[in-house]
Protein backbone atom coordinates (compact mmCIF):
# COMPACT_ATOMS: atom_id res chain seq x y z
CA UNK A 1 0.00 0.00 0.00
CA UNK A 2 1.66 3.19 -1.13
CA UNK A 3 -1.03 5.80 -0.76
CA UNK A 4 -1.56 5.58 3.00
CA UNK A 5 -4.27 7.67 4.59
CA UNK A 6 -3.47 9.25 7.96
CA UNK A 7 -6.27 7.03 9.28
CA UNK A 8 -4.36 3.89 8.25
CA UNK A 9 -1.68 4.97 10.75
CA UNK A 10 -3.84 6.55 13.47
CA UNK A 11 -6.64 3.98 13.26
CA UNK A 12 -8.71 1.99 12.76
CA UNK A 13 -10.99 2.46 15.75
CA UNK A 14 -11.61 -1.13 16.75
CA UNK A 15 -12.54 -3.52 19.51
CA UNK A 16 -9.44 -5.31 20.77
CA UNK A 17 -7.33 -7.14 21.39
CA UNK A 18 -6.01 -8.06 17.94
CA UNK A 19 -6.54 -6.62 14.48
CA UNK A 20 -6.16 -10.05 12.87
CA UNK A 21 -7.73 -12.28 15.55
CA UNK A 22 -10.53 -9.92 16.63
CA UNK A 23 -11.25 -7.13 14.12
CA UNK A 24 -10.61 -9.44 11.14
CA UNK A 25 -12.79 -12.14 12.72
CA UNK A 26 -15.67 -9.67 13.14
CA UNK A 27 -15.39 -8.79 9.44
CA UNK A 28 -15.33 -12.47 8.42
CA UNK A 29 -18.53 -13.06 10.37
CA UNK A 30 -20.12 -9.88 9.04
CA UNK A 31 -19.39 -10.72 5.40
CA UNK A 32 -20.61 -14.30 5.89
CA UNK A 33 -23.87 -12.81 7.18
CA UNK A 34 -24.17 -10.66 4.04
CA UNK A 35 -23.59 -13.76 1.89
CA UNK A 36 -26.25 -15.73 3.81
CA UNK A 37 -28.61 -12.79 3.40
CA UNK A 38 -31.38 -13.99 5.77
CA UNK A 39 -32.08 -14.33 9.50
CA UNK A 40 -30.05 -17.15 11.06
CA UNK A 41 -31.21 -20.31 12.73
CA UNK A 42 -27.86 -21.93 13.58
CA UNK A 43 -24.16 -21.48 12.85
CA UNK A 44 -21.25 -23.85 13.32
CA UNK A 45 -17.75 -22.31 13.27
CA UNK A 46 -14.63 -24.43 12.81
CA UNK A 47 -11.38 -22.62 13.66
CA UNK A 48 -7.98 -23.66 12.30
CA UNK A 49 -4.33 -22.79 12.93
CA UNK A 50 -3.64 -19.78 15.11
CA UNK A 51 -7.38 -19.04 15.26
CA UNK A 52 -7.79 -22.41 17.01
CA UNK A 53 -4.62 -22.06 19.14
CA UNK A 54 -5.10 -18.56 20.57
CA UNK A 55 -8.61 -17.73 19.41
CA UNK A 56 -10.25 -17.96 22.81
CA UNK A 57 -7.67 -15.63 24.40
CA UNK A 58 -8.16 -13.11 21.59
CA UNK A 59 -11.94 -13.33 21.75
CA UNK A 60 -12.02 -14.67 18.17
CA UNK A 61 -15.11 -16.71 19.06
CA UNK A 62 -17.04 -13.67 20.32
CA UNK A 63 -15.79 -11.65 17.35
CA UNK A 64 -17.12 -14.19 14.82
CA UNK A 65 -20.47 -14.38 16.60
CA UNK A 66 -20.71 -10.57 16.74
CA UNK A 67 -19.94 -10.30 13.04
CA UNK A 68 -22.45 -12.92 11.97
CA UNK A 69 -25.08 -11.12 14.06
CA UNK A 70 -24.34 -7.98 12.00
CA UNK A 71 -22.00 -6.00 14.30
CA UNK A 72 -18.99 -4.13 12.87
CA UNK A 73 -15.40 -4.20 14.24
CA UNK A 74 -15.73 -0.96 16.26
CA UNK A 75 -18.94 -2.01 18.01
CA UNK A 76 -18.56 -1.89 21.82
CA UNK A 77 -21.04 -4.81 22.18
CA UNK A 78 -18.67 -7.40 20.69
CA UNK A 79 -17.62 -8.69 24.12
CA UNK A 80 -21.32 -9.46 24.86
CA UNK A 81 -21.82 -11.40 21.61
CA UNK A 82 -22.68 -14.68 23.36
CA UNK A 83 -25.54 -13.02 25.24
CA UNK A 84 -26.83 -11.24 22.11
CA UNK A 85 -26.84 -14.56 20.24
CA UNK A 86 -28.81 -16.24 23.05
CA UNK A 87 -31.33 -13.40 23.15
CA UNK A 88 -31.86 -13.54 19.40
CA UNK A 89 -32.28 -17.32 19.53
CA UNK A 90 -29.44 -18.18 17.17
CA UNK A 91 -27.84 -21.53 17.98
CA UNK A 92 -24.04 -21.26 17.85
CA UNK A 93 -21.28 -23.80 18.37
CA UNK A 94 -17.57 -24.13 17.76
CA UNK A 95 -14.96 -26.69 16.83
CA UNK A 96 -11.32 -25.82 17.54
CA UNK A 97 -9.55 -28.00 14.98
CA UNK A 98 -6.00 -29.40 15.06
CA UNK A 99 -6.16 -30.12 11.31
CA UNK A 100 -3.74 -28.13 9.13
CA UNK A 101 -5.14 -25.28 7.02
CA UNK A 102 -3.80 -23.28 4.05
CA UNK A 103 -3.57 -20.15 6.17
CA UNK A 104 -2.97 -19.86 9.95
CA UNK A 105 -6.07 -17.76 10.62
CA UNK A 106 -8.80 -19.74 8.87
CA UNK A 107 -12.46 -20.23 9.77
CA UNK A 108 -15.04 -22.51 8.24
CA UNK A 109 -18.61 -21.20 8.68
CA UNK A 110 -21.57 -23.55 8.23
CA UNK A 111 -24.88 -21.73 8.65
CA UNK A 112 -28.56 -22.58 8.31
CA UNK A 113 -31.03 -19.71 7.93
CA UNK A 114 -34.60 -19.56 9.27
CA UNK A 115 -35.89 -20.89 5.93
CA UNK A 116 -33.72 -24.00 6.32
CA UNK A 117 -31.26 -22.98 3.59
CA UNK A 118 -27.66 -23.99 4.28
CA UNK A 119 -24.67 -21.80 3.34
CA UNK A 120 -20.99 -22.58 3.84
CA UNK A 121 -18.28 -19.93 3.81
CA UNK A 122 -14.52 -20.34 4.30
CA UNK A 123 -12.39 -17.28 5.02
CA UNK A 124 -9.11 -16.14 6.47
CA UNK A 125 -7.90 -13.12 8.38
CA UNK A 126 -4.83 -11.90 6.51
CA UNK A 127 -3.54 -9.18 8.88
CA UNK A 128 -4.34 -5.64 9.98
CA UNK A 129 -8.05 -6.44 10.08
CA UNK A 130 -8.12 -7.38 6.40
CA UNK A 131 -9.80 -10.60 5.30
CA UNK A 132 -10.25 -12.88 2.32
CA UNK A 133 -13.26 -15.11 1.68
CA UNK A 134 -11.87 -18.13 -0.20
CA UNK A 135 -14.87 -20.41 -0.59
CA UNK A 136 -18.65 -20.05 -0.80
CA UNK A 137 -20.78 -23.22 -0.92
CA UNK A 138 -17.77 -25.31 -1.89
CA UNK A 139 -16.69 -23.06 -4.75
CA UNK A 140 -13.33 -21.23 -4.73
CA UNK A 141 -13.72 -17.42 -4.72
CA UNK A 142 -11.66 -14.39 -3.72
CA UNK A 143 -13.66 -11.74 -1.89
CA UNK A 144 -11.92 -9.08 0.22
CA UNK A 145 -14.99 -7.10 1.27
CA UNK A 146 -13.04 -3.88 0.62
CA UNK A 147 -15.38 -2.98 -2.25
CA UNK A 148 -19.07 -3.57 -2.96
CA UNK A 149 -19.00 -7.11 -4.35
CA UNK A 150 -21.38 -8.87 -6.71
CA UNK A 151 -21.31 -12.64 -6.73
CA UNK A 152 -23.15 -14.08 -9.70
CA UNK A 153 -23.94 -17.72 -10.33
CA UNK A 154 -24.47 -18.28 -14.04
CA UNK A 155 -24.56 -20.77 -16.88
CA UNK A 156 -21.08 -21.14 -18.45
CA UNK A 157 -21.96 -20.01 -22.01
CA UNK A 158 -20.35 -17.47 -24.37
CA UNK A 159 -21.54 -13.88 -23.86
CA UNK A 160 -22.74 -14.03 -20.27
CA UNK A 161 -19.71 -12.12 -18.95
CA UNK A 162 -20.06 -9.41 -21.56
CA UNK A 163 -23.83 -9.21 -20.87
CA UNK A 164 -23.22 -8.56 -17.20
CA UNK A 165 -20.39 -6.08 -17.74
CA UNK A 166 -22.40 -4.22 -20.41
CA UNK A 167 -25.41 -3.87 -18.10
CA UNK A 168 -23.15 -2.67 -15.27
CA UNK A 169 -21.59 -0.10 -17.63
CA UNK A 170 -25.03 1.14 -18.67
CA UNK A 171 -25.94 1.49 -14.99
CA UNK A 172 -22.81 3.61 -14.47
CA UNK A 173 -21.17 1.01 -12.21
CA UNK A 174 -17.38 0.82 -12.63
CA UNK A 175 -15.73 -2.59 -12.23
CA UNK A 176 -12.63 -2.47 -10.03
CA UNK A 177 -11.72 -6.21 -10.04
CA UNK A 178 -13.36 -9.22 -11.65
CA UNK A 179 -12.74 -12.96 -11.53
CA UNK A 180 -14.61 -15.94 -13.00
CA UNK A 181 -14.68 -19.48 -11.60
CA UNK A 182 -16.15 -22.80 -12.76
CA UNK A 183 -15.96 -26.50 -11.99
CA UNK A 184 -15.76 -27.46 -15.69
CA UNK A 185 -16.67 -26.42 -19.24
CA UNK A 186 -20.37 -25.63 -19.85
CA UNK A 187 -21.01 -25.72 -16.10
CA UNK A 188 -24.56 -24.81 -15.01
CA UNK A 189 -23.21 -23.06 -11.92
CA UNK A 190 -20.14 -21.10 -12.87
CA UNK A 191 -19.48 -17.99 -10.78
CA UNK A 192 -18.38 -14.40 -11.38
CA UNK A 193 -17.03 -12.32 -8.56
CA UNK A 194 -17.10 -8.60 -9.39
CA UNK A 195 -15.78 -5.88 -7.10
CA UNK A 196 -17.11 -2.43 -8.00
CA UNK A 197 -16.39 1.19 -7.15
CA UNK A 198 -20.10 1.99 -6.76
CA UNK A 199 -22.81 0.28 -4.75
CA UNK A 200 -25.11 -2.05 -6.72
CA UNK A 201 -28.62 -1.18 -5.52
CA UNK A 202 -31.57 -3.63 -5.39
CA UNK A 203 -33.05 -1.88 -8.47
CA UNK A 204 -29.83 -2.47 -10.38
CA UNK A 205 -29.79 -6.11 -9.29
CA UNK A 206 -33.30 -6.56 -10.68
CA UNK A 207 -32.21 -5.04 -14.01
CA UNK A 208 -29.21 -7.40 -14.23
CA UNK A 209 -31.49 -10.39 -13.59
CA UNK A 210 -33.95 -9.22 -16.26
CA UNK A 211 -31.37 -8.43 -18.96
CA UNK A 212 -28.99 -11.34 -18.39
CA UNK A 213 -30.98 -14.59 -18.82
CA UNK A 214 -28.01 -16.87 -18.11
CA UNK A 215 -27.60 -15.42 -14.63
CA UNK A 216 -29.19 -17.86 -12.13
CA UNK A 217 -28.43 -16.22 -8.83
CA UNK A 218 -27.00 -12.92 -7.74
CA UNK A 219 -25.91 -11.68 -4.37
CA UNK A 220 -24.37 -8.43 -3.22
CA UNK A 221 -21.94 -8.19 -0.32
CA UNK B 1 0.67 22.34 -4.38
CA UNK B 2 1.36 18.63 -3.88
CA UNK B 3 1.64 17.69 -0.21
CA UNK B 4 2.76 14.11 -0.70
CA UNK B 5 6.13 13.08 0.73
CA UNK B 6 8.18 9.91 0.94
CA UNK B 7 11.01 10.84 3.32
CA UNK B 8 11.56 12.94 6.42
CA UNK B 9 13.68 15.37 4.41
CA UNK B 10 10.85 15.88 1.89
CA UNK B 11 8.41 16.44 4.76
CA UNK B 12 10.62 19.10 6.38
CA UNK B 13 11.05 20.82 2.98
CA UNK B 14 7.26 20.96 2.54
CA UNK B 15 6.96 22.52 6.02
CA UNK B 16 9.72 25.05 5.36
CA UNK B 17 8.39 26.03 1.91
CA UNK B 18 5.17 27.40 3.38
CA UNK B 19 6.24 27.85 6.99
CA UNK B 20 3.70 25.30 8.22
CA UNK B 21 3.79 22.51 10.80
CA UNK B 22 4.00 18.78 10.05
CA UNK B 23 0.37 18.39 11.12
CA UNK B 24 -0.72 21.00 8.58
CA UNK B 25 1.08 19.19 5.74
CA UNK B 26 -0.64 15.97 6.77
CA UNK B 27 -4.09 17.58 6.96
CA UNK B 28 -3.70 19.11 3.49
CA UNK B 29 -2.37 15.83 2.07
CA UNK B 30 -5.35 13.94 3.51
CA UNK B 31 -7.79 16.48 2.01
CA UNK B 32 -6.13 15.93 -1.38
CA UNK B 33 -6.00 12.14 -1.45
CA UNK B 34 -9.45 11.57 0.05
CA UNK B 35 -11.07 14.53 -1.73
CA UNK B 36 -12.61 15.50 1.59
CA UNK B 37 -13.26 18.92 3.15
CA UNK B 38 -10.92 20.10 5.90
CA UNK B 39 -13.63 20.05 8.59
CA UNK B 40 -14.51 16.42 7.76
CA UNK B 41 -10.87 15.29 7.96
CA UNK B 42 -10.55 17.04 11.34
CA UNK B 43 -13.89 15.62 12.55
CA UNK B 44 -12.74 12.08 11.74
CA UNK B 45 -9.61 12.57 13.85
CA UNK B 46 -11.71 14.13 16.62
CA UNK B 47 -13.75 10.89 16.75
CA UNK B 48 -10.52 8.95 17.22
CA UNK B 49 -9.40 11.33 19.98
CA UNK B 50 -12.72 10.68 21.76
CA UNK B 51 -12.23 6.90 21.57
CA UNK B 52 -8.63 7.33 22.83
CA UNK B 53 -9.85 9.35 25.82
CA UNK B 54 -12.69 6.92 26.52
CA UNK B 55 -10.35 3.90 26.52
CA UNK B 56 -7.72 5.55 28.70
CA UNK B 57 -10.31 6.76 31.25
CA UNK B 58 -11.95 3.35 31.32
CA UNK B 59 -8.67 1.61 32.10
CA UNK B 60 -7.78 4.18 34.78
CA UNK B 61 -11.12 4.11 36.59
CA UNK B 62 -12.60 0.62 36.13
CA UNK B 63 -11.11 -2.68 37.12
CA UNK B 64 -10.86 -4.20 33.65
CA UNK B 65 -9.86 -7.82 33.16
CA UNK B 66 -8.61 -9.44 29.96
CA UNK B 67 -10.38 -12.37 28.30
CA UNK B 68 -7.47 -14.64 29.30
CA UNK B 69 -7.59 -13.22 32.86
CA UNK B 70 -3.84 -12.58 32.62
CA UNK B 71 -4.02 -8.79 32.82
CA UNK B 72 -5.99 -5.80 34.03
CA UNK B 73 -6.01 -3.35 36.91
CA UNK B 74 -2.31 -2.53 36.91
CA UNK B 75 -2.74 0.80 35.12
CA UNK B 76 -4.99 1.98 37.97
CA UNK B 77 -2.37 0.93 40.48
CA UNK B 78 0.41 2.89 38.77
CA UNK B 79 -1.79 5.94 38.23
CA UNK B 80 -2.71 6.33 41.88
CA UNK B 81 0.90 5.68 42.92
CA UNK B 82 1.99 8.47 40.56
CA UNK B 83 0.84 11.13 43.03
CA UNK B 84 3.31 9.95 45.68
CA UNK B 85 6.51 11.43 44.19
CA UNK B 86 7.50 8.41 42.09
CA UNK B 87 11.13 7.97 41.05
CA UNK B 88 10.31 8.49 37.37
CA UNK B 89 8.40 11.73 38.05
CA UNK B 90 4.67 12.14 38.53
CA UNK B 91 3.85 13.24 35.00
CA UNK B 92 5.85 10.50 33.24
CA UNK B 93 4.41 7.93 35.60
CA UNK B 94 0.86 9.07 34.81
CA UNK B 95 1.50 9.01 31.06
CA UNK B 96 2.88 5.48 31.38
CA UNK B 97 -0.15 4.42 33.44
CA UNK B 98 -2.56 5.92 30.89
CA UNK B 99 -0.72 4.06 28.12
CA UNK B 100 -1.09 0.79 30.04
CA UNK B 101 -4.77 1.57 30.65
CA UNK B 102 -5.56 1.64 26.92
CA UNK B 103 -3.84 -1.68 26.23
CA UNK B 104 -5.53 -3.29 29.25
CA UNK B 105 -8.87 -2.15 27.82
CA UNK B 106 -7.81 -3.56 24.43
CA UNK B 107 -7.04 -6.94 26.04
CA UNK B 108 -10.46 -6.85 27.72
CA UNK B 109 -12.17 -6.50 24.31
CA UNK B 110 -12.77 -2.80 24.78
CA UNK B 111 -12.69 -0.22 21.99
CA UNK B 112 -9.38 1.46 21.13
CA UNK B 113 -7.67 3.28 18.28
CA UNK B 114 -4.77 1.38 16.69
CA UNK B 115 -1.79 3.77 16.82
CA UNK B 116 -0.19 2.44 14.74
CA UNK B 117 -1.31 -1.04 15.90
CA UNK B 118 -3.61 -2.41 18.59
CA UNK B 119 -0.68 -3.81 20.58
CA UNK B 120 0.96 -0.37 20.69
CA UNK B 121 -2.29 1.58 21.01
CA UNK B 122 -1.56 3.01 24.48
CA UNK B 123 1.52 5.15 23.96
CA UNK B 124 0.12 7.97 21.81
CA UNK B 125 -3.06 8.57 23.86
CA UNK B 126 -1.13 8.04 27.11
CA UNK B 127 1.45 10.77 26.52
CA UNK B 128 -0.83 13.22 24.68
CA UNK B 129 -3.79 13.07 27.05
CA UNK B 130 -1.74 13.20 30.26
CA UNK B 131 0.60 15.94 29.01
CA UNK B 132 -2.47 17.76 27.71
CA UNK B 133 -4.00 17.68 31.20
CA UNK B 134 -0.79 18.95 32.80
CA UNK B 135 -0.30 21.75 30.27
CA UNK B 136 -3.91 22.64 29.49
CA UNK B 137 -3.69 21.68 25.82
CA UNK B 138 -6.97 22.02 23.93
CA UNK B 139 -8.54 19.19 21.93
CA UNK B 140 -7.65 21.12 18.76
CA UNK B 141 -3.99 21.03 19.79
CA UNK B 142 -4.19 17.32 20.57
CA UNK B 143 -5.79 16.67 17.17
CA UNK B 144 -2.90 18.50 15.50
CA UNK B 145 -0.56 16.27 17.48
CA UNK B 146 -2.36 13.20 16.11
CA UNK B 147 -1.93 14.43 12.52
CA UNK B 148 1.78 15.05 13.18
CA UNK B 149 2.07 11.53 14.63
CA UNK B 150 0.26 10.16 11.57
CA UNK B 151 2.72 11.87 9.23
CA UNK B 152 5.77 10.48 11.01
CA UNK B 153 4.11 7.06 11.30
CA UNK B 154 3.52 7.05 7.57
CA UNK B 155 7.26 7.53 7.00
CA UNK B 156 7.84 4.30 8.95
CA UNK B 157 5.04 2.51 7.08
CA UNK B 158 6.44 3.58 3.70
CA UNK B 159 10.16 3.11 4.33
CA UNK B 160 10.21 0.39 6.99
CA UNK B 161 7.32 -1.47 8.64
CA UNK B 162 4.76 -0.98 11.39
CA UNK B 163 4.05 -4.70 11.85
CA UNK B 164 5.50 -6.79 14.66
CA UNK B 165 5.28 -9.88 12.47
CA UNK B 166 7.51 -8.16 9.91
CA UNK B 167 9.86 -6.10 12.11
CA UNK B 168 9.49 -7.06 15.78
CA UNK B 169 8.27 -4.90 18.67
CA UNK B 170 10.51 -2.01 17.57
CA UNK B 171 8.05 -1.62 14.66
CA UNK B 172 5.07 -1.42 17.02
CA UNK B 173 5.83 0.10 20.44
CA UNK B 174 9.03 1.61 19.00
CA UNK B 175 7.22 3.40 16.19
CA UNK B 176 4.41 4.38 18.57
CA UNK B 177 6.97 6.00 20.91
CA UNK B 178 8.66 7.75 17.98
CA UNK B 179 5.45 9.26 16.58
CA UNK B 180 4.33 10.24 20.09
CA UNK B 181 7.64 12.01 20.71
CA UNK B 182 7.20 13.92 17.44
CA UNK B 183 3.65 14.94 18.40
CA UNK B 184 4.78 16.14 21.85
CA UNK B 185 7.52 18.25 20.25
CA UNK B 186 5.18 19.84 17.71
CA UNK B 187 2.51 20.77 20.27
CA UNK B 188 5.25 22.11 22.57
CA UNK B 189 6.37 24.50 19.83
CA UNK B 190 9.35 22.61 18.43
CA UNK B 191 10.36 22.79 14.76
CA UNK B 192 9.59 20.05 12.20
CA UNK B 193 13.24 19.00 12.29
CA UNK B 194 13.08 18.74 16.09
CA UNK B 195 10.01 16.49 15.70
CA UNK B 196 12.03 14.13 13.49
CA UNK B 197 15.01 14.27 15.87
CA UNK B 198 12.75 13.23 18.74
CA UNK B 199 11.35 10.35 16.65
CA UNK B 200 14.85 9.23 15.63
CA UNK B 201 16.08 9.28 19.24
CA UNK B 202 13.07 7.24 20.43
CA UNK B 203 13.69 4.52 17.82
CA UNK B 204 17.41 4.40 18.51
CA UNK B 205 16.61 3.77 22.19
CA UNK B 206 14.84 0.50 21.42
CA UNK B 207 16.23 -0.57 18.05
CA UNK B 208 16.11 -4.35 17.78
CA UNK B 209 13.34 -4.91 20.34
CA UNK B 210 11.75 -8.30 19.60
CA UNK B 211 8.07 -9.27 19.56
CA UNK B 212 7.63 -12.28 21.86
CA UNK B 213 4.08 -12.25 23.25
CA UNK B 214 3.29 -14.87 25.87
CA UNK B 215 0.70 -17.35 24.54
CA UNK B 216 0.37 -15.19 21.42
CA UNK B 217 -1.76 -12.69 23.35
CA UNK B 218 -1.44 -8.89 23.22
CA UNK B 219 -0.81 -8.68 26.98
CA UNK B 220 2.60 -9.76 28.26
CA UNK B 221 5.00 -8.03 27.66
CA UNK B 222 2.96 -5.65 25.45
CA UNK B 223 1.15 -3.75 28.22
CA UNK B 224 4.29 -2.87 30.17
CA UNK B 225 6.16 -2.11 26.95
CA UNK B 226 3.53 0.54 26.26
CA UNK B 227 4.39 2.09 29.63
CA UNK B 228 8.06 2.03 28.69
CA UNK B 229 7.22 3.45 25.25
CA UNK B 230 5.43 6.38 26.90
CA UNK B 231 8.47 7.15 29.06
CA UNK B 232 10.72 6.80 25.98
CA UNK B 233 8.53 9.28 24.08
CA UNK B 234 8.59 11.85 26.90
CA UNK B 235 12.35 11.71 27.37
CA UNK B 236 13.08 11.74 23.61
CA UNK B 237 10.79 14.78 23.19
CA UNK B 238 12.57 16.59 26.03
CA UNK B 239 15.95 15.84 24.49
CA UNK B 240 14.88 17.26 21.13
CA UNK B 241 13.24 20.31 22.71
CA UNK B 242 16.38 21.21 24.66
CA UNK B 243 18.34 21.20 21.42
CA UNK B 244 19.89 17.73 21.37
CA UNK B 245 19.92 16.36 17.82
CA UNK B 246 20.16 12.83 16.46
CA UNK B 247 23.66 12.20 15.10
CA UNK B 248 22.15 9.72 12.62
CA UNK B 249 19.48 11.55 10.55
CA UNK B 250 15.86 10.39 10.90
CA UNK B 251 15.60 8.85 7.40
CA UNK B 252 18.71 6.76 7.98
CA UNK B 253 17.43 5.61 11.38
CA UNK B 254 14.21 4.42 9.70
CA UNK B 255 16.15 2.35 7.16
CA UNK B 256 18.44 0.90 9.84
CA UNK B 257 15.44 -0.10 11.94
CA UNK B 258 13.94 -1.83 8.90
CA UNK B 259 17.17 -3.71 8.18
CA UNK B 260 17.44 -4.83 11.79
CA UNK B 261 13.79 -5.94 11.68
CA UNK B 262 14.46 -8.12 8.65
CA UNK B 263 17.39 -9.73 10.43
CA UNK B 264 15.33 -10.61 13.50
CA UNK B 265 14.69 -14.35 13.33
CA UNK B 266 11.03 -15.42 12.83
CA UNK B 267 10.92 -16.84 16.38
CA UNK B 268 11.08 -13.25 17.62
CA UNK B 269 8.50 -11.76 15.26
CA UNK B 270 5.07 -12.35 16.80
CA UNK B 271 5.18 -16.14 16.36
CA UNK B 272 5.51 -16.72 20.12
CA UNK B 273 8.20 -19.32 19.51
CA UNK B 274 11.10 -17.48 21.14
CA UNK B 275 12.10 -15.02 23.83
CA UNK B 276 9.68 -14.52 26.72
CA UNK B 277 7.08 -16.66 24.93
CA UNK B 278 9.42 -19.67 25.05
CA UNK B 279 10.00 -19.56 28.82
CA UNK B 280 8.64 -22.41 31.00
CA UNK B 281 6.09 -20.07 32.61
CA UNK B 282 4.86 -18.82 29.22
CA UNK B 283 4.45 -22.40 27.97
CA UNK B 284 2.37 -23.25 31.02
CA UNK B 285 0.16 -20.21 30.42
CA UNK B 286 -0.22 -21.09 26.72
CA UNK B 287 -1.45 -24.61 27.51
CA UNK B 288 -3.97 -23.11 29.97
CA UNK B 289 -5.30 -20.77 27.25
CA UNK B 290 -5.75 -23.70 24.89
CA UNK B 291 -7.82 -25.51 27.53
CA UNK B 292 -10.19 -22.50 27.61
CA UNK B 293 -11.42 -23.55 24.15
CA UNK B 294 -14.13 -25.83 25.48
CA UNK B 295 -15.73 -23.11 27.59
CA UNK B 296 -18.19 -20.40 26.68
CA UNK B 297 -18.72 -17.44 28.97
CA UNK B 298 -19.73 -13.80 28.80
Amino acid sequence: MENFSVFDIIGPRMTGPSSSHTAGAVRLGYIARRIIGAELDSVHFTLYGSFAETGRGHGTDKALIAGILGLLPDDPRISSANRIARESGVQIDFTFSDEPADHPNTVDIDAVDVNGKRTTVVGRSVGGGNILITEINGLDVEVTGDYPTLIIQHHDVPGVISDVSRVLAQLGVNIAYMKVFRHGRGDMDAYMCIETDNAVTPDMQAIIRRLCPDVHELMVI
Amino acid sequence: MNYDFKTGIELVKLCDAEDIKISEVMIRREMDISETAREDVIAEMRSSLHVMRESSEKGLTEKVQSVSRLSGGEAMKLYSYADAEPLSGSHTCKAAAAAMAVVEVNAAMGRIVAAPTAGASGILPGVLLETGKARNWSDDQLIEGLFCAGAVGMLFAKNATISGAAGGCQAETGVAAAISAAALVEISGGSPMQCLDAAAIAIKNIEGLVCDPVAGLVECPCIKRNAMGAANAMLSADMALCGITSLIPFDEVVVSMYNVGRDIRPEYRETSKGGLAATPTAKLIASGIKRMNGRRDD
